[in-house]
Protein backbone atom coordinates (compact mmCIF):
# COMPACT_ATOMS: atom_id res chain seq x y z
CA UNK A 1 0.00 0.00 0.00
CA UNK A 2 2.86 2.13 1.08
CA UNK A 3 4.29 1.79 -2.13
CA UNK A 4 1.50 2.50 -4.37
CA UNK A 5 0.59 5.93 -1.91
CA UNK A 6 4.15 7.40 -2.71
CA UNK A 7 3.16 6.71 -6.98
CA UNK A 8 0.04 8.75 -6.51
CA UNK A 9 0.71 11.32 -3.96
CA UNK A 10 0.40 13.97 -6.30
CA UNK A 11 -3.32 13.97 -6.37
CA UNK A 12 -3.33 17.92 -7.81
CA UNK A 13 -1.51 16.61 -11.02
CA UNK A 14 -4.36 14.12 -11.40
CA UNK A 15 -7.50 16.45 -10.69
CA UNK A 16 -6.04 20.00 -10.79
CA UNK A 17 -6.97 23.05 -8.26
CA UNK A 18 -8.40 24.64 -11.65
CA UNK A 19 -10.94 21.65 -12.37
CA UNK A 20 -8.14 20.06 -15.14
CA UNK A 21 -8.53 16.19 -15.11
CA UNK A 22 -5.20 14.40 -15.98
CA UNK A 23 -5.43 11.55 -19.02
CA UNK A 24 -4.12 9.19 -16.66
CA UNK A 25 -6.96 9.34 -14.44
CA UNK A 26 -9.14 7.46 -17.28
CA UNK A 27 -5.76 4.81 -18.11
CA UNK A 28 -3.69 4.22 -15.35
CA UNK A 29 -4.55 0.61 -14.02
CA UNK A 30 -2.38 1.29 -10.82
CA UNK A 31 -4.23 4.38 -9.96
CA UNK A 32 -7.35 2.67 -10.82
CA UNK A 33 -6.59 -0.78 -8.08
CA UNK A 34 -5.79 2.10 -5.82
CA UNK A 35 -9.38 3.36 -6.51
CA UNK A 36 -11.03 -0.25 -5.79
CA UNK A 37 -8.95 -0.49 -2.48
CA UNK A 38 -8.87 3.53 -1.67
CA UNK A 39 -12.40 4.23 -2.70
CA UNK A 40 -14.75 0.95 -3.23
CA UNK A 41 -13.32 -0.77 -0.15
CA UNK A 42 -13.79 2.55 2.36
CA UNK A 43 -16.64 3.93 1.48
CA UNK A 44 -20.93 2.94 1.33
CA UNK A 45 -21.47 1.34 -2.04
CA UNK A 46 -25.37 0.62 -3.33
CA UNK A 47 -26.00 -2.45 -3.54
CA UNK A 48 -29.68 -3.29 -4.17
CA UNK A 49 -33.10 -1.75 -3.24
CA UNK A 50 -35.62 -3.08 -0.54
CA UNK A 51 -37.85 -4.10 -3.36
CA UNK A 52 -35.79 -6.69 -5.00
CA UNK A 53 -35.81 -8.70 -1.69
CA UNK A 54 -39.36 -9.36 -1.23
CA UNK A 55 -39.41 -12.17 1.13
CA UNK A 56 -37.60 -13.97 3.69
CA UNK A 57 -34.87 -16.10 1.84
CA UNK A 58 -34.81 -13.96 -1.39
CA UNK A 59 -31.48 -12.80 -2.72
CA UNK A 60 -30.04 -11.30 -5.56
CA UNK A 61 -26.11 -11.16 -6.30
CA UNK A 62 -24.07 -7.74 -6.48
CA UNK A 63 -20.96 -6.66 -6.05
CA UNK A 64 -19.08 -3.93 -3.57
CA UNK A 65 -16.21 -2.44 -6.30
CA UNK A 66 -14.60 -5.58 -7.71
CA UNK A 67 -15.70 -7.99 -5.24
CA UNK A 68 -19.08 -10.68 -6.02
CA UNK A 69 -21.34 -10.45 -2.94
CA UNK A 70 -24.49 -12.22 -2.22
CA UNK A 71 -27.68 -9.66 -0.43
CA UNK A 72 -30.07 -11.77 0.59
CA UNK A 73 -33.17 -11.01 3.78
CA UNK A 74 -32.40 -13.48 6.48
CA UNK A 75 -35.66 -15.19 8.57
CA UNK A 76 -35.60 -12.33 11.05
CA UNK A 77 -36.14 -9.72 8.09
CA UNK A 78 -32.84 -8.32 7.92
CA UNK A 79 -30.72 -7.81 4.68
CA UNK A 80 -26.41 -9.55 4.94
CA UNK A 81 -24.36 -8.56 2.26
CA UNK A 82 -22.00 -11.56 2.34
CA UNK A 83 -18.88 -12.35 0.11
CA UNK A 84 -19.61 -14.87 -2.17
CA UNK A 85 -16.40 -17.14 -1.11
CA UNK A 86 -16.54 -19.87 0.35
CA UNK A 87 -14.27 -19.98 3.81
CA UNK A 88 -12.96 -23.33 2.61
CA UNK A 89 -11.22 -22.95 -0.19
CA UNK A 90 -12.76 -20.06 -2.08
CA UNK A 91 -15.65 -21.57 -4.58
CA UNK A 92 -18.33 -19.20 -5.23
CA UNK A 93 -21.54 -20.31 -3.16
CA UNK A 94 -24.31 -18.93 -5.33
CA UNK A 95 -24.40 -19.02 -8.96
CA UNK A 96 -27.68 -17.92 -9.67
CA UNK A 97 -28.41 -14.41 -9.99
CA UNK A 98 -32.01 -13.82 -7.81
CA UNK A 99 -34.27 -16.15 -6.21
CA UNK A 100 -35.23 -17.69 -2.88
CA UNK A 101 -33.60 -20.38 -0.58
CA UNK A 102 -32.95 -21.00 2.99
CA UNK A 103 -29.08 -21.64 2.78
CA UNK A 104 -26.33 -21.24 0.81
CA UNK A 105 -24.41 -24.67 -0.23
CA UNK A 106 -20.92 -25.05 -1.38
CA UNK A 107 -20.89 -26.88 -4.48
CA UNK A 108 -17.22 -28.39 -4.26
CA UNK A 109 -17.20 -29.76 -0.61
CA UNK A 110 -20.36 -29.00 0.92
CA UNK A 111 -19.89 -26.56 3.48
CA UNK A 112 -23.74 -25.08 4.47
CA UNK A 113 -23.96 -21.38 5.60
CA UNK A 114 -27.02 -19.82 6.77
CA UNK A 115 -28.65 -16.66 5.46
CA UNK A 116 -27.33 -14.47 7.86
CA UNK A 117 -23.98 -16.12 6.39
CA UNK A 118 -23.15 -18.39 9.28
CA UNK A 119 -21.43 -21.54 9.03
CA UNK A 120 -24.05 -24.26 9.73
CA UNK A 121 -22.78 -27.42 9.20
CA UNK A 122 -19.91 -29.27 7.18
CA UNK A 123 -18.97 -32.59 5.97
CA UNK A 124 -16.83 -35.05 8.22
CA UNK A 125 -15.79 -31.50 10.87
CA UNK A 126 -13.84 -34.33 12.74
CA UNK A 127 -10.71 -33.54 10.68
CA UNK A 128 -10.78 -30.38 11.95
CA UNK A 129 -10.39 -31.35 15.50
CA UNK A 130 -12.00 -30.39 18.65
CA UNK A 131 -11.42 -26.77 18.87
CA UNK A 132 -12.46 -26.17 15.00
CA UNK A 133 -14.51 -22.63 15.43
CA UNK A 134 -17.31 -23.01 13.37
CA UNK A 135 -18.49 -18.83 14.64
CA UNK A 136 -14.91 -18.17 12.97
CA UNK A 137 -15.54 -19.34 9.55
CA UNK A 138 -18.59 -17.74 8.27
CA UNK A 139 -19.06 -15.62 4.76
CA UNK A 140 -17.32 -12.20 5.07
CA UNK A 141 -19.79 -10.23 5.85
CA UNK A 142 -20.43 -6.23 5.52
CA UNK A 143 -21.89 -3.55 7.06
CA UNK A 144 -25.01 -2.83 6.05
CA UNK A 145 -27.54 0.20 6.32
CA UNK A 146 -30.25 1.40 4.35
CA UNK A 147 -32.30 4.44 3.62
CA UNK A 148 -35.97 4.86 2.26
CA UNK A 149 -35.29 1.21 0.17
CA UNK A 150 -31.99 1.69 -1.14
CA UNK A 151 -29.31 -0.72 0.81
CA UNK A 152 -25.85 -0.06 0.77
CA UNK A 153 -22.93 -1.75 1.74
CA UNK A 154 -19.41 -1.40 3.26
CA UNK A 155 -16.21 -3.10 4.17
CA UNK A 156 -15.07 0.11 6.26
CA UNK A 157 -16.20 -0.47 9.70
CA UNK A 158 -15.19 2.89 10.56
CA UNK A 159 -17.10 4.95 7.72
CA UNK A 160 -19.79 7.10 9.67
CA UNK A 161 -23.40 5.85 9.46
CA UNK A 162 -25.31 5.74 6.36
CA UNK A 163 -27.46 8.56 6.86
CA UNK A 164 -24.53 11.19 7.22
CA UNK A 165 -22.72 10.06 4.72
CA UNK A 166 -25.85 10.67 2.14
CA UNK A 167 -26.37 14.37 4.16
CA UNK A 168 -29.65 16.09 4.78
CA UNK A 169 -30.02 17.38 0.68
CA UNK A 170 -28.82 13.45 -0.49
CA UNK A 171 -32.00 12.34 1.92
CA UNK A 172 -34.59 15.04 0.88
CA UNK A 173 -33.75 14.53 -2.94
CA UNK A 174 -34.72 10.86 -2.40
CA UNK A 175 -37.52 11.04 -0.75
CA UNK A 176 -38.80 13.52 -3.54
CA UNK A 177 -37.49 11.10 -6.17
CA UNK A 178 -39.53 7.98 -4.17
CA UNK A 179 -42.80 9.91 -4.83
CA UNK A 180 -42.48 7.94 -8.21
CA UNK A 181 -44.38 5.71 -6.59
CA UNK A 182 -47.38 7.94 -7.11
CA UNK A 183 -49.09 6.97 -4.08
CA UNK A 184 -47.68 3.12 -4.10
CA UNK A 185 -44.43 1.71 -2.70
CA UNK A 186 -41.74 2.37 -5.72
CA UNK A 187 -40.82 -1.30 -7.21
CA UNK A 188 -38.14 -2.88 -9.00
CA UNK A 189 -39.29 -4.34 -12.50
CA UNK A 190 -36.69 -5.26 -14.79
CA UNK A 191 -33.05 -4.09 -15.46
CA UNK A 192 -31.30 -3.65 -18.78
CA UNK A 193 -27.23 -4.69 -18.70
CA UNK A 194 -24.38 -3.58 -20.91
CA UNK A 195 -20.31 -3.13 -20.46
CA UNK A 196 -18.78 -0.40 -22.03
CA UNK A 197 -14.91 0.45 -22.76
CA UNK A 198 -14.43 2.95 -20.57
CA UNK A 199 -12.96 3.92 -16.98
CA UNK A 200 -15.86 3.83 -14.37
CA UNK A 201 -15.45 7.67 -13.94
CA UNK A 202 -16.59 8.90 -17.43
CA UNK A 203 -19.87 7.14 -16.09
CA UNK A 204 -19.57 9.03 -13.06
CA UNK A 205 -19.65 12.49 -14.57
CA UNK A 206 -22.49 11.55 -17.06
CA UNK A 207 -25.33 11.31 -14.78
CA UNK A 208 -25.46 15.44 -13.56
CA UNK A 209 -23.71 16.32 -17.63
CA UNK A 210 -27.09 18.55 -19.12
CA UNK A 211 -24.55 20.12 -22.13
CA UNK A 212 -24.39 16.28 -23.54
CA UNK A 213 -28.22 15.95 -23.77
CA UNK A 214 -29.26 17.71 -26.97
CA UNK A 215 -26.55 16.88 -28.86
CA UNK A 216 -26.21 12.95 -28.00
CA UNK A 217 -29.87 12.59 -27.65
CA UNK A 218 -31.24 14.74 -31.29
CA UNK A 219 -32.28 11.37 -32.35
CA UNK A 220 -34.16 10.51 -29.41
CA UNK A 221 -35.77 13.96 -28.87
CA UNK A 222 -37.09 13.80 -32.95
CA UNK A 223 -38.83 10.46 -31.46
CA UNK A 224 -41.14 12.17 -29.12
CA UNK A 225 -44.06 14.21 -29.99
CA UNK A 226 -44.19 18.26 -29.32
CA UNK A 227 -44.74 18.54 -25.53
CA UNK A 228 -42.33 15.26 -24.45
CA UNK A 229 -39.73 16.96 -26.66
CA UNK A 230 -40.77 20.71 -25.04
CA UNK A 231 -40.11 18.59 -21.44
CA UNK A 232 -36.52 17.76 -22.37
CA UNK A 233 -35.57 21.28 -23.78
CA UNK A 234 -34.25 21.80 -20.15
CA UNK A 235 -31.13 23.33 -21.98
CA UNK A 236 -32.66 25.84 -23.46
CA UNK A 237 -35.85 26.99 -21.47
CA UNK A 238 -32.33 26.91 -19.09
CA UNK A 239 -34.52 27.40 -15.73
CA UNK A 240 -32.99 24.26 -14.13
CA UNK A 241 -29.21 23.76 -12.45
CA UNK A 242 -26.63 21.42 -10.83
CA UNK A 243 -25.41 21.55 -7.34
CA UNK A 244 -22.65 19.55 -5.45
CA UNK A 245 -24.59 18.40 -2.47
CA UNK A 246 -21.48 17.65 -0.61
CA UNK A 247 -19.24 14.23 -0.03
CA UNK A 248 -19.35 13.66 -4.29
CA UNK A 249 -22.89 13.96 -4.50
CA UNK A 250 -24.82 16.28 -6.85
CA UNK A 251 -28.19 17.02 -8.37
CA UNK A 252 -29.17 18.26 -11.99
CA UNK A 253 -32.15 19.48 -11.84
CA UNK A 254 -33.40 19.42 -15.26
CA UNK A 255 -37.42 20.02 -14.39
CA UNK A 256 -37.85 22.34 -12.00
CA UNK A 257 -41.90 22.23 -12.05
CA UNK A 258 -41.28 18.50 -11.51
CA UNK A 259 -39.42 17.97 -8.48
CA UNK A 260 -42.11 17.72 -5.97
CA UNK A 261 -44.28 15.31 -8.15
CA UNK A 262 -46.88 16.22 -5.89
CA UNK A 263 -47.10 19.96 -6.76
CA UNK A 264 -48.53 21.44 -9.93
CA UNK A 265 -50.64 18.83 -10.35
CA UNK A 266 -53.09 20.69 -12.40
CA UNK A 267 -50.63 21.40 -15.03
CA UNK A 268 -52.21 20.15 -18.36
CA UNK A 269 -51.25 16.58 -19.21
CA UNK A 270 -48.76 15.39 -21.93
CA UNK A 271 -49.81 14.02 -25.03
CA UNK A 272 -48.50 10.51 -24.64
CA UNK A 273 -50.18 10.22 -20.89
CA UNK A 274 -53.32 11.22 -22.44
CA UNK A 275 -54.41 7.29 -23.16
CA UNK A 276 -53.11 6.27 -19.88
CA UNK A 277 -55.58 8.75 -18.23
CA UNK A 278 -58.14 7.08 -20.34
CA UNK A 279 -56.96 4.07 -18.87
CA UNK A 280 -57.46 4.46 -15.38
CA UNK A 281 -60.53 6.21 -15.98
CA UNK A 282 -62.29 3.29 -17.28
CA UNK A 283 -60.29 0.89 -13.94
CA UNK A 284 -62.60 3.65 -12.36
CA UNK A 285 -59.40 5.22 -10.55
CA UNK A 286 -61.19 8.77 -8.89
CA UNK A 287 -59.61 11.62 -10.53
CA UNK A 288 -57.36 13.09 -8.03
CA UNK A 289 -55.83 9.35 -8.19
CA UNK A 290 -55.31 9.23 -12.08
CA UNK A 291 -53.46 13.05 -11.54
CA UNK A 292 -51.34 11.68 -9.48
CA UNK A 293 -50.47 8.49 -10.98
CA UNK A 294 -49.95 9.46 -14.34
CA UNK A 295 -47.47 12.91 -12.98
CA UNK A 296 -45.83 10.07 -11.35
CA UNK A 297 -45.57 7.99 -14.32
CA UNK A 298 -43.11 10.67 -16.30
CA UNK A 299 -40.37 10.60 -13.23
CA UNK A 300 -38.42 12.81 -11.43
CA UNK A 301 -37.69 15.68 -12.69
CA UNK A 302 -33.85 16.07 -11.84
CA UNK A 303 -31.40 13.49 -11.77
CA UNK A 304 -29.17 12.89 -8.15
CA UNK A 305 -25.99 11.31 -8.37
CA UNK A 306 -23.89 9.32 -5.91
CA UNK A 307 -20.66 8.98 -5.39
CA UNK A 308 -19.47 6.12 -6.14
CA UNK A 309 -21.43 3.47 -8.07
CA UNK A 310 -25.32 4.82 -8.11
CA UNK A 311 -27.76 7.59 -9.40
CA UNK A 312 -31.46 8.16 -9.79
CA UNK A 313 -32.81 9.39 -13.15
CA UNK A 314 -36.50 10.17 -13.83
CA UNK A 315 -38.05 6.31 -13.23
CA UNK A 316 -34.70 4.58 -12.77
CA UNK A 317 -31.41 3.63 -10.96
CA UNK A 318 -28.35 3.37 -12.78
CA UNK A 319 -25.73 1.21 -11.56
CA UNK A 320 -22.05 1.58 -12.31
CA UNK A 321 -19.51 -1.35 -11.52
CA UNK A 322 -16.04 -0.79 -12.29
CA UNK A 323 -14.76 -4.16 -13.94
CA UNK A 324 -11.01 -2.89 -14.91
CA UNK A 325 -9.33 0.62 -15.89
CA UNK A 326 -11.11 0.36 -19.58
CA UNK A 327 -14.30 -1.35 -18.38
CA UNK A 328 -17.27 -0.63 -16.42
CA UNK A 329 -20.60 -2.45 -16.55
CA UNK A 330 -23.86 -0.19 -16.99
CA UNK A 331 -27.08 -1.48 -15.27
CA UNK A 332 -30.56 0.54 -15.81
CA UNK A 333 -32.72 -0.36 -13.18
CA UNK A 334 -36.93 0.30 -14.17
CA UNK A 335 -38.95 1.18 -11.67
CA UNK A 336 -42.80 0.79 -11.28
CA UNK A 337 -45.58 1.23 -8.48
CA UNK A 338 -45.51 -2.08 -6.49
CA UNK A 339 -49.24 -2.33 -6.51
CA UNK A 340 -50.11 0.07 -8.66
CA UNK A 341 -51.96 -0.53 -12.14
CA UNK A 342 -50.95 -2.49 -14.21
CA UNK A 343 -51.33 -0.43 -17.24
CA UNK A 344 -49.28 2.75 -15.32
CA UNK A 345 -46.54 -0.08 -14.85
CA UNK A 346 -46.43 -1.17 -18.76
CA UNK A 347 -46.45 2.67 -19.73
CA UNK A 348 -43.20 3.08 -17.17
CA UNK A 349 -41.52 -0.06 -18.88
CA UNK A 350 -42.04 1.11 -22.69
CA UNK A 351 -40.42 4.26 -21.78
CA UNK A 352 -37.65 2.50 -20.25
CA UNK A 353 -37.21 0.41 -23.20
CA UNK A 354 -37.73 3.74 -25.59
CA UNK A 355 -34.29 5.75 -23.73
CA UNK A 356 -32.54 2.83 -22.05
CA UNK A 357 -30.48 -0.16 -22.41
CA UNK A 358 -28.71 -1.90 -25.21
CA UNK A 359 -31.83 -1.45 -28.02
CA UNK A 360 -32.62 1.93 -26.71
CA UNK A 361 -33.08 4.96 -28.23
CA UNK A 362 -30.67 7.01 -25.89
CA UNK A 363 -28.24 4.56 -23.96
CA UNK A 364 -26.51 3.36 -27.08
CA UNK A 365 -25.56 7.09 -28.54
CA UNK A 366 -24.81 6.92 -24.64
CA UNK A 367 -22.30 4.38 -24.83
CA UNK A 368 -20.82 5.14 -28.39
CA UNK A 369 -19.09 8.51 -27.32
CA UNK A 370 -18.15 7.23 -23.67
CA UNK A 371 -16.30 4.49 -25.98
CA UNK A 372 -14.98 7.82 -27.95
CA UNK A 373 -13.95 9.09 -24.85
CA UNK A 374 -11.57 5.97 -23.63
CA UNK A 375 -10.61 5.76 -27.20
CA UNK A 376 -9.62 9.40 -27.26
CA UNK A 377 -7.51 9.43 -24.43
CA UNK A 378 -5.37 7.26 -26.18
CA UNK A 379 -3.88 10.43 -28.04
CA UNK A 380 -2.39 13.71 -26.52
CA UNK A 381 -1.12 12.38 -22.60
CA UNK A 382 -0.66 15.72 -21.90
CA UNK A 383 -3.65 17.43 -22.42
CA UNK A 384 -6.10 17.80 -20.14
CA UNK A 385 -9.91 16.64 -19.88
CA UNK A 386 -11.86 19.60 -19.19
CA UNK A 387 -14.26 19.92 -16.48
CA UNK A 388 -13.99 23.72 -15.52
CA UNK A 389 -17.12 24.56 -17.71
CA UNK A 390 -19.91 26.82 -15.32
CA UNK A 391 -16.81 28.08 -12.81
CA UNK A 392 -17.90 31.26 -14.07
CA UNK A 393 -21.05 31.70 -12.74
CA UNK A 394 -21.79 29.40 -9.67
CA UNK A 395 -22.89 30.49 -6.63
CA UNK A 396 -23.37 29.15 -3.12
CA UNK A 397 -26.07 26.31 -2.20
CA UNK A 398 -27.39 24.68 0.24
CA UNK A 399 -24.28 23.19 0.62
CA UNK A 400 -22.20 23.41 -2.08
CA UNK A 401 -21.78 25.62 -5.14
CA UNK A 402 -24.73 25.79 -7.41
CA UNK A 403 -24.00 26.48 -11.34
CA UNK A 404 -26.05 26.81 -14.79
CA UNK A 405 -28.10 23.69 -15.97
CA UNK A 406 -25.24 22.37 -18.26
CA UNK A 407 -22.43 23.35 -15.65
CA UNK A 408 -20.05 20.75 -14.87
CA UNK A 409 -20.60 21.53 -11.17
CA UNK A 410 -21.56 17.76 -10.43
CA UNK A 411 -18.30 16.34 -11.98
CA UNK A 412 -16.42 18.74 -10.44
CA UNK A 413 -18.25 17.63 -6.48
CA UNK A 414 -17.49 13.35 -7.87
CA UNK A 415 -13.76 14.64 -7.70
CA UNK A 416 -13.26 16.62 -4.64
CA UNK A 417 -14.99 13.68 -2.90
CA UNK A 418 -12.18 11.24 -5.20
CA UNK A 419 -9.46 13.72 -4.15
CA UNK A 420 -10.65 13.46 -0.16
CA UNK A 421 -10.59 9.61 -0.64
CA UNK A 422 -7.49 9.07 -2.30
CA UNK A 423 -5.56 10.99 -0.14
CA UNK A 424 -6.38 9.43 2.96
CA UNK B 1 -48.58 -39.13 -42.54
CA UNK B 2 -49.29 -39.74 -46.12
CA UNK B 3 -46.50 -39.07 -48.98
CA UNK B 4 -48.77 -35.94 -50.13
CA UNK B 5 -48.62 -34.13 -47.05
CA UNK B 6 -45.12 -34.68 -46.47
CA UNK B 7 -44.20 -33.18 -49.49
CA UNK B 8 -46.59 -30.07 -48.78
CA UNK B 9 -44.70 -30.02 -45.56
CA UNK B 10 -41.36 -29.72 -47.50
CA UNK B 11 -42.57 -26.81 -49.59
CA UNK B 12 -43.87 -25.01 -47.05
CA UNK B 13 -40.76 -25.30 -44.52
CA UNK B 14 -38.98 -24.40 -47.93
CA UNK B 15 -41.11 -21.19 -48.82
CA UNK B 16 -40.55 -20.53 -44.54
CA UNK B 17 -36.67 -20.67 -45.05
CA UNK B 18 -36.72 -18.44 -48.04
CA UNK B 19 -38.85 -15.46 -46.76
CA UNK B 20 -36.55 -16.04 -42.90
CA UNK B 21 -33.50 -16.18 -45.58
CA UNK B 22 -34.69 -12.88 -47.57
CA UNK B 23 -35.53 -11.57 -44.30
CA UNK B 24 -31.83 -11.75 -42.70
CA UNK B 25 -30.47 -10.77 -46.17
CA UNK B 26 -32.36 -7.10 -45.84
CA UNK B 27 -31.35 -6.66 -42.43
CA UNK B 28 -27.42 -7.49 -42.60
CA UNK B 29 -27.62 -5.10 -45.72
CA UNK B 30 -30.03 -2.22 -43.84
CA UNK B 31 -32.57 -2.18 -46.05
CA UNK B 32 -34.85 -0.57 -43.48
CA UNK B 33 -37.81 0.22 -45.98
CA UNK B 34 -37.86 -2.87 -47.48
CA UNK B 35 -37.97 -4.79 -43.83
CA UNK B 36 -41.21 -2.56 -42.61
CA UNK B 37 -42.93 -3.22 -45.63
CA UNK B 38 -42.77 -7.32 -44.39
CA UNK B 39 -44.63 -6.38 -41.81
CA UNK B 40 -48.73 -6.07 -40.80
CA UNK B 41 -49.79 -3.13 -38.70
CA UNK B 42 -50.42 -4.90 -36.07
CA UNK B 43 -47.73 -6.95 -35.42
CA UNK B 44 -45.11 -6.94 -32.33
CA UNK B 45 -40.95 -7.33 -32.94
CA UNK B 46 -39.44 -8.09 -29.24
CA UNK B 47 -36.47 -9.14 -27.74
CA UNK B 48 -37.43 -10.14 -24.14
CA UNK B 49 -35.29 -10.70 -21.22
CA UNK B 50 -35.06 -13.83 -19.45
CA UNK B 51 -38.05 -16.66 -19.92
CA UNK B 52 -40.76 -14.72 -19.79
CA UNK B 53 -43.64 -14.17 -22.76
CA UNK B 54 -45.77 -11.67 -21.17
CA UNK B 55 -44.24 -8.71 -23.17
CA UNK B 56 -46.75 -6.20 -22.19
CA UNK B 57 -46.39 -6.45 -18.66
CA UNK B 58 -42.32 -7.04 -18.63
CA UNK B 59 -39.38 -5.25 -19.12
CA UNK B 60 -38.02 -6.27 -22.49
CA UNK B 61 -34.96 -4.92 -24.75
CA UNK B 62 -37.45 -3.78 -26.98
CA UNK B 63 -41.18 -4.60 -27.26
CA UNK B 64 -42.17 -2.30 -30.86
CA UNK B 65 -45.09 -1.85 -32.43
CA UNK B 66 -45.84 -0.42 -35.67
CA UNK B 67 -44.58 3.26 -34.64
CA UNK B 68 -41.54 2.25 -32.32
CA UNK B 69 -40.72 0.15 -35.59
CA UNK B 70 -41.03 3.10 -37.92
CA UNK B 71 -39.52 5.59 -35.10
CA UNK B 72 -36.61 3.02 -34.70
CA UNK B 73 -36.09 2.77 -38.04
CA UNK B 74 -35.75 6.46 -38.90
CA UNK B 75 -32.77 6.70 -35.91
CA UNK B 76 -31.27 4.49 -37.74
CA UNK B 77 -31.42 6.18 -41.13
CA UNK B 78 -31.50 9.94 -40.07
CA UNK B 79 -27.65 10.25 -39.21
CA UNK B 80 -27.93 11.93 -35.43
CA UNK B 81 -27.34 8.22 -33.44
CA UNK B 82 -23.51 8.92 -33.34
CA UNK B 83 -23.94 5.36 -32.61
CA UNK B 84 -25.69 4.65 -36.23
CA UNK B 85 -23.35 6.93 -37.72
CA UNK B 86 -22.02 4.31 -38.82
CA UNK B 87 -23.36 1.24 -37.42
CA UNK B 88 -22.05 -1.93 -36.84
CA UNK B 89 -21.53 -4.34 -39.94
CA UNK B 90 -23.12 -7.49 -39.64
CA UNK B 91 -23.10 -11.15 -41.00
CA UNK B 92 -25.73 -13.08 -40.05
CA UNK B 93 -27.00 -16.59 -40.68
CA UNK B 94 -30.27 -17.78 -39.85
CA UNK B 95 -31.20 -21.88 -39.80
CA UNK B 96 -32.47 -25.00 -37.89
CA UNK B 97 -35.82 -23.82 -39.26
CA UNK B 98 -39.01 -26.02 -37.27
CA UNK B 99 -42.56 -25.33 -38.47
CA UNK B 100 -44.39 -25.43 -34.99
CA UNK B 101 -47.99 -24.84 -35.98
CA UNK B 102 -50.37 -24.15 -39.13
CA UNK B 103 -53.55 -22.94 -38.26
CA UNK B 104 -55.11 -21.53 -41.66
CA UNK B 105 -53.36 -18.97 -42.91
CA UNK B 106 -50.72 -18.72 -40.11
CA UNK B 107 -47.20 -20.62 -39.60
CA UNK B 108 -45.11 -20.28 -36.31
CA UNK B 109 -41.66 -21.05 -36.89
CA UNK B 110 -38.67 -21.00 -34.54
CA UNK B 111 -34.71 -20.72 -35.63
CA UNK B 112 -31.31 -20.40 -34.81
CA UNK B 113 -29.50 -17.03 -35.40
CA UNK B 114 -25.98 -16.02 -35.57
CA UNK B 115 -24.87 -12.68 -35.84
CA UNK B 116 -21.05 -11.46 -35.18
CA UNK B 117 -20.98 -7.13 -35.69
CA UNK B 118 -17.90 -5.41 -36.23
CA UNK B 119 -17.19 -2.27 -35.50
CA UNK B 120 -14.12 -0.16 -34.34
CA UNK B 121 -12.01 -2.78 -35.18
CA UNK B 122 -13.63 -5.32 -33.08
CA UNK B 123 -15.96 -8.31 -33.58
CA UNK B 124 -18.83 -9.45 -31.46
CA UNK B 125 -21.02 -12.80 -31.46
CA UNK B 126 -24.77 -13.08 -30.64
CA UNK B 127 -26.85 -16.22 -30.43
CA UNK B 128 -30.43 -15.91 -30.39
CA UNK B 129 -33.42 -18.42 -30.32
CA UNK B 130 -36.31 -16.77 -33.08
CA UNK B 131 -39.58 -17.47 -32.95
CA UNK B 132 -41.59 -15.75 -36.18
CA UNK B 133 -45.57 -16.25 -36.94
CA UNK B 134 -46.26 -15.20 -40.38
CA UNK B 135 -49.29 -14.76 -42.68
CA UNK B 136 -49.59 -16.16 -45.90
CA UNK B 137 -49.93 -13.19 -48.14
CA UNK B 138 -49.49 -13.15 -52.12
CA UNK B 139 -46.65 -15.71 -53.04
CA UNK B 140 -45.12 -15.11 -49.74
CA UNK B 141 -45.75 -13.92 -46.11
CA UNK B 142 -46.20 -10.81 -43.58
CA UNK B 143 -44.88 -11.08 -40.12
CA UNK B 144 -47.07 -10.51 -37.36
CA UNK B 145 -44.62 -11.25 -34.63
CA UNK B 146 -41.10 -11.72 -34.06
CA UNK B 147 -39.53 -12.72 -31.35
CA UNK B 148 -35.87 -12.84 -30.49
CA UNK B 149 -34.28 -14.32 -27.49
CA UNK B 150 -30.78 -13.82 -27.60
CA UNK B 151 -28.99 -16.56 -25.01
CA UNK B 152 -27.33 -14.16 -22.87
CA UNK B 153 -30.47 -11.83 -22.81
CA UNK B 154 -30.32 -11.00 -19.15
CA UNK B 155 -26.89 -11.08 -18.85
CA UNK B 156 -23.98 -8.33 -19.72
CA UNK B 157 -24.72 -7.05 -23.39
CA UNK B 158 -23.09 -4.18 -25.55
CA UNK B 159 -25.45 -1.42 -27.31
CA UNK B 160 -27.16 -2.49 -30.44
CA UNK B 161 -26.87 -0.40 -33.51
CA UNK B 162 -28.59 -2.82 -35.68
CA UNK B 163 -31.78 -5.28 -35.45
CA UNK B 164 -32.00 -8.95 -35.13
S1 LIG C 1 -14.40 -24.81 -1.28
FE1 LIG C 1 -16.31 -24.70 -0.34
S2 LIG C 1 -16.47 -26.55 0.75
FE2 LIG C 1 -14.50 -26.64 -0.09
FE1 LIG D 1 -26.90 10.55 -22.06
Amino acid sequence: MLHAYEKFSDLDALYSPDAKVATSMYENADLFNEEMERIFKRTWVWVAHDSELADKGSFKLSNVGLEPVIVVRDRKGDVNVLVNRCRHRAATVCEVKKGKTSSFQCPYHGWGYGLDGSLRGLPYPEQYGEDFDKGAHGLKKLRTESYNGMIFATFNDEVEPLVDFLGPEVRRYIDLFMKQGGGFPVKVLGEHQFTVPMNWKVQLENTTDAYHFPVVHKSFMQSLDGDAEEAFKFLDTGKGYVEDLGNGHSVMVMIPERIDLDENLDDPVEERFLPLVQELREEGYPEDQVKKIVRAVGGAGFNLNLFPNVSFSLAFFRVLTPINVERTDIRHIALGMDGGPAAANRMRMRLHEHFQGPMGFGSPDDAEVWERVQRGTKGGEDLPILVNRGLIDEHPGALGPRGHISAETGMRAAYKMWKRMMSL
Amino acid sequence: MNMMTKTNDLVLLQKVSAFLWAEADLLDAKDYDAWLALWLTEGFYTLPIGEGDDFDNQLNLCHDNDRMRRDRIQRFQQGFSISSAPPARTVRTVSRFVIESVEGDTVTVSSAEHVIEDKFGRQRVWAANMKHTLVASGDGFKIRTKVVRLLNSDGMLNSFSYLF
